[in-house]
């Protein structure tokens, strides 16, 4: 009874959370919802970046945030802080959000048709890279007191960004982060990425991120494949 | 570790397979995986063992089949190989190069009984 035998399988190993991905990527369409992916190391920003973005966009459309990171237990907490709503998944030891758990985060969550949903993402910049959540962008954060190499230690990462947002400006004058390498560094793995300065403290910069934000959400409001990026 | 979230994906579908397939055991696991993948091979065969611990793959091999890293270089207008994904264009040295394979990751075939 029990011969051995060859399974065929040419399966994908991450093909479950694809076909997650997929379904909350129809979902988002379908609403036009502009989801967007940050990713970063823990501590480059995403969450004061996050709260800073709401309140100059509060008024202007709903938005909405699933938090992953961590770090700080208390991350949705500064995010509700600005009105905005947001659901923390517990990813347990998991380094990673995965398309199922967002999935459910976006059935509590229930974001308005047209609003734009941002996901932080658990502070690690290897297997979010691999991880699709459906999202229209991944935004990757670098802060200029991780050094210019991040984006050749972390190509896959830097290769799936549409957009890097250079992080914590404020500090270069104190720093000798060179920021024309880091954002060589970031072409060499990724041609087409665009990149932006800012400084979530001062908000220096923030101008032109949010004019980012707006521009892909208007391609996800028409429903086509947002060309923000290009 | 990536490579462990890896793993756990691979023994989810052995499981998935070992009930629709009807099988209790498997004798190799074959890979595909893509030298643009980011997976460490090395790191794999680790997390390979310690996941599979107590499923119907707890004794099996592991092979793996690691493909070429590829990409379409724009000023060139043709396909190159690349070992890294930072890697420039070995013919003309550009980094407009766009990657066009070496990023799967699969499993191939599994050998049960
Ligand atoms: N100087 C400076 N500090 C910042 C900036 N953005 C964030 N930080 C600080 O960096 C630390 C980590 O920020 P957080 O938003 O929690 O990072 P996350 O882990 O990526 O969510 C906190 O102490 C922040 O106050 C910035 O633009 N400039
Ligand atoms: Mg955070
Ligand atoms: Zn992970
Ligand atoms: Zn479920
Ligand atoms: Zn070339």
């Amino acid at each position: 009874m029990s011969q051995a035998r060859l399974i065929q399988l040419e399966a994908d190993i991450l093909g479950k959370n694809n076909g997650y991905a997929a379904a909350n990527r129809a979902r988002f369409a379908k609403a036009g919802i502009l989801a967007l992916n940050l990713v970063s190391s823990p501590g480059s920003g995403k969450t004061t970046l996050l709260c800073r973005t709401l309140a100059l966009l509060a008024g202007e459309f709903p938005c909405a945030v699933i938090e992953g990171d961590q770090q700080t237990s208390a991350d949705a907490d500064r995010i509700r802080a600005t009105g905005a709503p947001a659901i923390q998944i517990n990813t347990g030891k998991g380094c990673h959000l995965d398309g199922h758990m967002v999935g459910h985060a976006v059935d509590h969550l229930n974001p308005p048709d047209a609003s734009v949903l941002f996901i932080e993402n658990v502070g690690n910049l290897v297997c979010p890279a691999a991880f699709d959540l459906g999202e229209a962008h991944k935004v990757a954060i670098l802060s200029v007191t991780e050094g210019e190499d991040k984006p050749l230690k972390y190509p896959d990462m830097f290769a799936a960004a549409d957009l890097v947002l250079i992080n914590k400006t404020d500090l270069l004058p104190h720093l000798d982060f060179d920021v024309d390498l880091a954002m060589a560094n970031a072409r060499k793995v990724n041609h087409r990425v665009r990149l932006l300065q800012v400084s979530a403290r001062t908000g220096e910069g923030m101008a032109a991120w949010l004019d980012w934000i707006r521009g892909a959400r208007l391609m996800a409001l028409s429903g086509r494949p947002s060309q923000a990026a290009e | 570790m990536h490579e462990m979230a890896i793993c756990e994906n691979i023994r989810t579908l052995i499981e998935e397979q070992a009930r629709t397939q009807h099988f209790s055991r498997v004798d190799r696991v074959c890979l595909e995986i893509g030298a643009l993948s980011g997976v460490e091979v090395e790191a794999l065969r680790f997390g390979f063992d310690v996941v599979m611990r107590g499923s119907v793959a707890a004794d099996a091999r592991l092979e793996i089949v690691e493909t070429a890293g590829t990409a379409w270089c724009l000023p060139c207008a043709v396909t190159v190989s690349i070992g890294r994904r930072y890697d420039p264009c070995p013919r003309c040295g550009s980094h407009q190069v766009q990657v066009t394979g070496g990023e799967e990751m699969k499993i191939r075939e599994l050998e049960v009984t």
